[in-house]
């Protein structure tokens, strides 16, 4: 494992599997009595939270203090950073407080990455969601659920098929899922309406297509992606109600799919938007249970950077080597 | 004792014959000392020891036709050298269906070093369940422990260098078994 | 310094065969066969064995700062990060606070220029009031001050307006003015953060689109050719925008345009670092369009290398990219770029690199007694490069107030070795000359 956990693509496939064969045993351990294991007694986790994310922040606390690491929750609102505070100076003093790890949500993208490699802090970084660029937990737990009811709980998910719906262009859960999915040898199919898919996204590892119905009987896992209201204001689709028409999941589509495939969301939900009520709540929807698995996934994260020792910063694998992106030769 | 010459410089202390034998033995002591092994579980430490439990499990069975209860004990997260090595994966943890709660139970591992293996084991055990007495089967005692540990079983006491490595082949995880002792043995055999 | 006479021997005019130059009371007063002429007592001598000389590199794109952050640059730490670039002239953008949108604010910049001595600081008047594109500035105004402004520029913000832009085209006509376009169509890029591509897909940073760039271009080179005006674009990055100026050139529409150092040089990829040292506007482009620049550049499709020099303070970088300033400093390293990515190239020799760094950005500022040949009875506004002895670039090596230079830790192929200004140097044996003497 690399120091950081900043992007899906920091996992390879051996990685990866380290992570959910990790969180499937400590998945064992926590379903007994054991609720409470001593491995990260004395480190100290900071959950540094400059966006507002009650799940996610829980899930991270829970499972740093079933590891019994000591939490330190940080929100911004109302705190020094709204009033100003500059990133490097929130992480000067998380360092100074001897933070083990940060776990850092941000409404910029790239955000944990800066905090990773700025110098501020030596502790591991966790990205926990920044901008519209990654949220590599959330497609771990995401990796792990399909795997639990796609793969027998082990091993990868080749040839699986898995359809991401909706608005990838702002989706940091579908850009590391995307990676992570494949990675793990899921085929990936993004469905949106042309407007909320990223320019260059033909260059992504997977497929892509507009008609949500042409895919619907070939898919073993579907996840609809929240959609934001404001969207619609900016003009990426005119209506909530034709959105839901063209994209949404409702009972007829999910009946569409084969017997065995199930139905995810990462949360909250608009119900009655991407996702129909009685879609969500149906037997075949195991969002509940994403939840139940974040805590598990996070838990095994935790271990694996912070539970040995500390690799040299120089093991990682998202540094890019600023000589590769200049032009040093005559190209023509 | 067989100390055949193996390659790289390697020795071998105890081939397969001489781990059956050690390990019957062990089963016997444990019958004797639990009074029929009525009330025991084993539980082997990962990976080996588990291996090793199994095995005196069915020899147990072949002394008094007694099932005995096998599981396994993951140390991993227990451990109390975490900082100083990469972070490991996790090995199963797998008790058995009547659980731990007022048993005896027998930890099986392959070589009792430090006693830091088993100082976490106990920690371990602790969030399983509260059993009535804890005993330790091993099937090499190498000396030079570091906790107040010792063990109620041993197949075979081998004085060793710490600077040398003692490694337990089982079959069913290794091909083959064997107890082999690699590295500077410490006492100017070597040129 | 000023001595009565420089000589500088066996250099290489614009690379070509060595000369003597000899220099006295601010013009090129003889050029003799190479170590034959005798220098008079008190004369500074320099050894040109091996240098290039070319004519004061000017700057048609410069942000100086001052006035109103001076905490970024000031004028005299803006010309003395010239001096070091080789620049003899800069011309200092009109995005200041307050603007350069009056008569008094220009004059302002021109004086101050004028008193921190290292280079000829040609002031850009704004082109709208406040750079707020709804009301025209007083052109005439500036350009009958004693700063004699002739370049026009909302540059930070596009005169987005086409009326607006007509009627700015037009009006300057009448004091042979240029108006120099920022071209950025303002909704397709709202909350733009780098180049869209693939990567910003990937990067999850939203995309600041090329056709927002050609779009403007496109439209304002139609604007120049229907009212006959001249139109300058400035920091061109894509190879559509070099399409079109090249189809606009070929019709005889009056457009020149300019590109920057590190659009010839830098790519895209660097922003995967999320490190906002590499974030400026318009962004760092793809590989594809860098080679179209240069070629662009090369062909004489782009006239100049403009520096759009653009200081910030350390902590509006030490930031989360979103939230960081737009922007990167330049002189001191612009030349040693052109020679990385031009000249090592083969693209372009030295005296291409002297007609697009010094004659005609001069030209298009309209600005006298810069980019000149280097003749006898020619103002000494001179540049001495070593072409072979590599640089580091290294934040003592930055003159700027600033050190927001994507280059650092970077090698340069070639060094600045001396700069003069109307004879007397402003730049000597890799440092600049103390402000007191350059004034003296």
């Amino acid at each position: 494992m690399n120091r950081h956990l900043l992007s899906a693509a920091d996992l390879d496939r051996d990685n990866a599997l380290l992570v959910l064969d990790t969180a499937t045993q400590l998945a064992a351990l926590t379903d007994r009595a054991v609720k409470k294991l001593p491995t990260l007694r004395g480190r100290t986790v900071v959950n540094l939270f400059f966006e507002d994310s009650t799940r996610t922040r829980i899930s991270f606390e829970a499972a740093a203090k079933r590891l019994s690491a000591d939490v330190i929750n940080f929100a911004a609102k109302g705190s020094s950073v709204s009033k100003g505070e500059s990133l490097k100076d929130t992480a000067l003093t998380l360092e100074a407080m001897g933070a083990d790890a940060v776990v850092i949500r941000h409404s910029a993208s790239g955000a944990a990455h800066r905090l990773a490699h700025s110098g501020w802090i030596g502790g591991s970084v966790i990205n926990a969601g920044d901008g519209t660029h990654e949220h590599p937990t959330q497609a771990l737990l995401d990796a792990y659920t399909m795997r639990h009811h796609l793969a027998g709980g082990t091993g990868d998910l080749s040839g699986r098929r898995v359809t991401i719906v909706g608005d990838v262009l702002h989706s940091r859960v579908a850009r590391s899922n995307v990676l992570l999915l494949t990675t793990l040898g899921a085929e990936v199919t993004l469905v949106a309406p042309p407007t909320l898919l990223p320019v260059g996204v033909e260059q992504w590892p997977c497929e892509t297509t507009y008609d949500l119905d042409s895919v619907l009987a070939t898919t073993d896992a579907i996840m609809m992606l929240r959609v934001n209201r404001e969207r619609m204001n900016a003009q990426y689709f005119p209506s909530a109600r034709e959105y839901s028409r063209r994209y949404g999941l409702d009972v007829k589509r999910m009946n569409q799919l084969p017997e065995h495939s199930i139905v995810m969301h990462p949360g909250p939900m608009n119900r009655g938007v991407e996702i129909a009520n009685d879609v969500a709540d149906s037997a075949r929807s195991v969002i509940v249970e994403q939840v139940t698995n974040g805590v598990n996934v996070r838990m095994a994260v935790l271990y694996l950077l912070l539970g040995g020792a500390q690799l040299g910063a120089g093991s990682e694998l998202d540094t890019p080597d600023p000589a590769a992106a200049v032009l040093t030769e005559a190209t023509r | 004792m067989s100390a055949a010459l193996t390659p790289e410089g390697t020795r071998t202390v105890l081939d397969g014959a001489e781990i059956a034998r050690a390990l019957t033995r062990v089963a016997h002591e444990i019958v004797e000392r639990t009074k029929g092994g009525a009330d025991i579980v084993l539980l082997g430490i990962p990976t080996r020891g588990v291996y090793l439990a199994q095995r005196i499990a069915e020899r147990i069975r072949g002394i008094e036709g007694l099932e005995v209860p096998v599981g396994s004990l993951d140390i991993t997260l227990y451990r109390d050298d975490l900082r100083r090595t990469p972070a490991r994966a996790l090995l199963p943890t797998t008790i058995p269906a009547g659980g731990i709660d007022d048993k005896i139970v027998v930890l099986v591992d392959d070589v009792l070093f430090s006693g830091r293996t088993i100082r976490a084991a106990l920690d371990a055990m602790n969030d399983v369940g509260r059993p009535r007495a804890v005993q330790l089967a091993v099937l090499v005692d190498r000396g030079h422990r570091e906790l107040p540990i010792r063990p109620d079983y041993v197949g075979k006491n081998i004085p060793t260098s710490k600077a040398e490595k003692v490694h337990v082949h089982v079959a069913e995880h290794d091909s083959q078994d064997a107890v082999v002792i690699s590295g500077d043995s410490g006492i100017g055999e070597q040129p | 310094m000023n001595h009565v006479e420089t000589v500088i021997r066996s250099v290489r005019p614009l690379g070509g065969a060595p000369v003597d130059l000899v220099v006295r009371q601010g013009i090129i007063a003889s050029i003799e066969a190479p170590n034959t002429s005798i220098a008079v007592d008190g004369a500074l001598v320099i050894d040109g064995t091996e240098l290039v000389a070319l004519p004061g590199l000017v700057d048609l794109h410069t942000h100086l700062r001052e006035p109103g952050r001076e905490d970024a640059e000031t004028i005299e730490s803006g010309s003395r990060a010239a001096a070091a670039g080789g620049f003899t002239a800069v011309f200092a953008m009109a995005n200041t606070d307050p603007v350069a949108d009056t008569a008094g604010t220009v004059e302002q910049v021109w004086r101050l220029g004028r008193e921190a001595g290292y280079v000829d600081v040609q002031p850009i008047g704004a082109v709208t009031v406040g750079l707020a594109g709804v009301a025209l500035a007083e052109l005439g105004a500036m350009a009958d001050s004693a700063a004699r402004v002739r370049v026009f520029s909302d540059d930070g913000k596009c005169v987005h307006d086409a009326v607006m832009m007509r009627r700015a085209l037009e009006y300057v006509k009448a004091f042979d003015g240029v108006i120099a376009q920022h071209a950025q169509e303002p909704r397709l890029t709202e909350g733009a953060l780098m180049n869209e591509g693939a990567l910003s897909g990937i990067l999850g940073l939203t995309g600041w689109p090329a056709v927002a760039e050609e779009a403007i271009i496109a439209r304002d080179v139609l604007l120049a050719e229907h009212v006959g005006s001249q139109l300058h674009i400035c920091h061109v990055s894509t190879a559509g925008s070099v399409e079109i100026i090249r189809w606009a050139k070929s019709r005889g529409i009056n457009v020149t345009a300019e590109v920057t150092p590190h659009h010839l040089l830098l790519t895209e990829d660097l922003v995967a670092s999320y490190d906002p040292v590499f974030k400026v506007n318009p962004p760092l482009r793809s590989h594809r369009d860098v080679v179209a620049v240069r070629e662009a550049l090369a062909d004489g499709t782009i006239d100049v290398v403009a520096t759009d020099h653009a200081p910030h303070p350390a902590e509006d970088k030490d930031c989360e990219w979103a939230e960081a300033a737009m922007g990167m400093v330049g002189l001191e390293t612009a030349v040693g770029v052109v020679a990385e990515a031009m000249v090592r190239t083969g693209l372009m020799d030295w005296a291409a690199v002297a007609d697009r760094m010094s004659v005609r950005p001069a030209g298009i500022g309209r600005l006298a007694g810069h980019g000149r040949p280097l003749q006898v009875g020619e103002p000494a506004n001179i540049v001495l490069i070593d072409p072979n002895r590599d640089q580091l670039v290294q934040r003592s090596m930055l003159q700027s107030e600033s050190r927001n230079s994507p280059y650092l830790g970077r090698t340069l192929p070639i060094t600045v070795v001396a700069t003069f200004l109307r004879g007397r140097a402003t730049y000597l044996d890799g440092a600049p000359v103390p402000a007191e003497q350059v004034r003296a």
